[in-house]
């Protein structure tokens, strides 16, 4: 054995911080929404968006979770959400070709048929539907990723929203190019 | 089936899981299963004077003899003193059900009288925990809160039954292993170790020059402390031990390194800093074990085998994970390294490390300044060894005695040195021998605590005398709550901020109002008498208050977030300045 200088160091790995997005799959029991949220809250990590909703089991429900994270917290985390004895599976998405939507509705200010046209305009090239409208107001829905509700609230946003609401995301992982994917 | 009350079920239920004891203390939301327990009469109940020690009694049974524990406690005040016990045995993953009562349906959320949402405050301290709402769902919740708290890394699971439940007659069956297991989809606790990993991990081994076993309580958990033997000896690897592990790896054997980390032998924190390969079972990297952890055996390759995939590269990145049952894996490692002939590759560097070993272990044996005038607690710790010839069962609070009882205390067998590691909960050592000794009549249980230690839990040595539970009591008195001085000492320049007790009970009167034997000694002379004295008493709980040296420090020490290098000796001296690296 010989000496060396210094003092030698082990490697810790790093992970980038970036949005995560998590499907799971869980036992459609009371409690098991407060129980992930206490997991990732305990992490000292906030949910940014979180839809919860039936499968085509009765008992099975599935929680879509983005929420912004360290690579390696979050694998950690995945690992403690599976070990709760209500998750049937647990997913990170992130990195995975899938298809993501969320739901808008966005009341804006239309006091003239001039903003009116506008908006309506802009609604119809993004595939948005009018769903109310009144003397000073149209209220729009707009379905899509969140590039694309992103891209239409630039849009709109110069016309003043009077109220706006989304839902979480969902997503499901895309089958077509999955072939040649390493699962 | 007849029909029968909900409380009936419950107990029922738990006859159906071999349960042959409870601890717990009766209340208004828990009353009908304390009536049921009454008229059914075949379980045996130990009446805790408060509800964390009853809980902690049975994270003591738990802990001494490998079956579920059981507590049971009232809605409210009952169930919040529950906590402290239900993450201490989270921490430490001790398979334990808690009951508790609550208040009826009708008037859950409503703020009724003992009210507290106990499932909500368990979330996270629990393996999980159960709301009973239909007295149909009451035996198969049951069912699955054993199933849960002991298979895969076992864990605390509470169930709460609110008192209309317990009142309402059912027909309903206790249902079958096989209903339980296909109720929780989610939940599947056996896992095979990769055979592939099994096989990179075997290699590795034989190719290891300086390769050290770290073992933790997963390994005691799984019962492979047989396995652990078999492979250190077919590979003649040293092994440490955890806090949690020990008992998992006989410390008279030649291999022992004893414990590693904060409170380790110098001998074994060496090894695993200059180790080339650290073969990890049933351990979790916890920071009092490795220190700084950019520093912890900056040299090796690690190899970690336990049952938990969370477990796997939390805090260290592994080379080789193998998730699953430890003893299996063992096993179908010790076959594939058989399979190679046990052929190890490097025999010379394997012997050079094993002298280099050797020479650590001579070089710094735990050691302390002995004295005729006063008690050292090392002393006390040996002497105690000497007496009950290694054998007895030891529990401990949590302090500077608990560090001495794991350094001067060698254990032999699993299940031989119970505390609370994880959580770190002071008081738990009396509670928690008495639940041993229960579990364990066969033993000589001792219960080395401090006096502030002691003093948080108090109460249950009158649950002791009341049912004539023969534990044996010593208390290492040096009046100060001694690990916050010790750091105070070395760290804060010895301003002793509220660390001073010595204004304190008669620690022998209060034994015997309690029901207890009460012996005091100063005298290093006639310790061991004493000792024996107490080993000897078989028909009552003895309370034996030993006098200590006041300012003795619990050392070697790698202070808190520290590395290796910067472990403090017995000598007062630094490790740094006594060691170079060595790699080969």
């Amino acid at each position: 054995m010989e000496a060396v200088n210094g003092r030698p160091k082990r490697e810790i790995k790093k992970g980038e911080t970036r949005k995560h997005i998590i499907s799971i799959l869980v036992n459609n029991e009371f409690g098991v929404l407060a129980r992930i949220a206490t997991l990732i809250a305990g992490k000292g990590y906030n949910i940014e968006s979180l839809s919860v909703g039936e499968t085509s089991e009765a008992n099975l429900s599935r929680i879509t979770i983005e929420v912004k994270g360290d690579d390696i917290v979050i694998d950690q985390m995945i690992k403690q959400l599976r070990r709760l004895i209500d998750t049937v599976k647990v997913r990170d998405l992130t990195d995975v070709p899938r298809v993501e939507r969320e739901l808008m509705l966005i009341k804006l200010h239309a006091p003239s048929h001039k903003e009116r046209d506008e908006i309506l305009r802009i609604a119809q090239i993004f595939r948005g539907k009018v769903v109310d409208i009144s003397q000073d107001s149209i209220m729009i829905e707009l379905t899509g990723d969140s590039e694309k509700i992103k891209a239409f609230l630039n849009l709109v946003r110069p016309f003043g929203i009077k109220e706006m609401a989304t839902t979480g995301k969902i997503t499901l992982k895309r089958e077509s190019v999955l072939e040649e994917m390493q699962d | 089936m007849e029909m029968r009350k909900g409380a009936d079920v419950v107990i029922e239920t738990l006859l159906k899981e071999g349960v042959d004891v409870i601890f717990g203390i009766p209340g208004g939301a828990n009353m009908e299963i304390y009536d049921a327990l009454y008229r059914i009469n075949k379980i045996k109940h130990i009446l805790a004077r408060h509800e964390q020690g009853a809980g902690h009694m049975a994270e003591g049974y738990a802990k001494a003899s490998g079956k579920v524990g059981v507590a049971l406690a009232t809605s409210g005040p009952g169930a919040t003193n529950l906590i402290t016990a239900i993450a201490d045995a989270y921490m430490d993953s001790v398979p334990v059900v808690f009951l508790t009562g609550q208040v009826p349906t009708f008037l859950i959320g409503n703020d009724a009288f003992q009210e507290v949402d106990i499932v909500g405050m368990t979330r996270p301290v629990t393996k999980h925990n159960f709301l009973v709402k239909r007295v149909e769902d009451l035996p198969l919740i049951i069912r699955q809160a054993f199933y849960i708290a002991k298979t895969g890394r076992p864990g605390p699971v509470l169930v709460d039954i609110p008192k209309d439940i317990t009142q309402t007659m059912t027909d309903v069956e206790i249902p079958s292993d096989e209903e339980v297991i296909n109720s929780l989809p989610g939940y599947k606790p056996h896992i095979e170790g990769n055979p592939q990993q099994i096989k990179r991990a075997a290699q590795l081994i034989l190719e290891a020059k300086r390769p050290v076993l770290y073992v933790g309580g997963g390994a005691v958990a799984a019962e492979a402390n047989a396995e652990i033997t078999e492979l250190a000896e077919l590979m003649k690897i040293p092994v440490t031990t955890t806090n949690m592990g020990k008992g998992a790896f006989d410390e008279r054997h030649p291999l022992s390194l004893r414990m590693l980390g904060m409170h380790g032998t110098y001998y074994a924190n060496m090894a695993v800093y200059h180790s080339d390969l650290l073969i990890a079972v049933g351990s979790r990297f916890d920071d009092r074990v490795t220190g700084k952890v950019d520093e912890f055996a900056p040299f090796a390759k690690i190899i970690h085998i336990d049952i938990d995939p969370a477990s796997i590269s939390k805090n260290i990145t592994v080379d080789v994970p193998i998730v699953g049952d430890i003893r299996s894996v063992l096993v179908r490692l010790i076959e594939e390294i058989k399979s190679k002939n046990s052929k190890i590759v490097h025999e010379e560097e394997r012997k050079s490390w094993l002298e280099q070993i050797d020479t650590w272990k001579k070089a710094y044996p735990l050691s302390y300044k002995p004295s005729d005038k006063v008690i050292k607690p090392q002393f006390l710790i040996e002497a105690l060894y000497d007496v009950t010839e290694g054998n007895a069962i030891i529990t401990t609070g949590v302090g500077q005695h608990q560090m001495w009882s794991a350094m001067f205390y060698k254990y032999s067998f699993p299940r031989q040195f119970i505390n609370s590691g994880g959580l770190g909960t002071m008081g738990f050592g009396l509670p928690a021998g008495i639940g041993a000794k229960v579990a364990r009549p066969d033993k000589d249980v001792f219960i080395i605590d401090g006096d502030g230690s002691f003093l948080m839990t108090m109460q249950e040595l009158v649950t002791a005398a009341h049912y004539n539970i023969p534990i044996k009591v010593i208390i290492l008195n040096n009046a100060y709550y001694g690990m916050v001085r010790q750091w105070q000492e070395l760290f804060y320049n010895k301003r002793y901020s509220e660390v001073d007790l010595s204004f304190q009970p008669d620690f022998v009167k209060l034994a015997e109002a309690c029901g207890a034997v009460g012996i005091r000694t100063d005298n290093p002379k006639e310790l061991k008498d004493v000792l024996l004295k107490a080993k000897n008493i078989e028909d009552k709980p003895v309370l034996v208050e030993v006098i200590v040296d006041r300012e003795e420090n619990c050392l070697p020490m790698v202070p808190a977030g520290k590395s290796y290098k910067d472990m403090l000796l017995s000598d007062g001296k630094n490790v740094e300045a006594e060691t170079m690296y060595l790699v080969g």
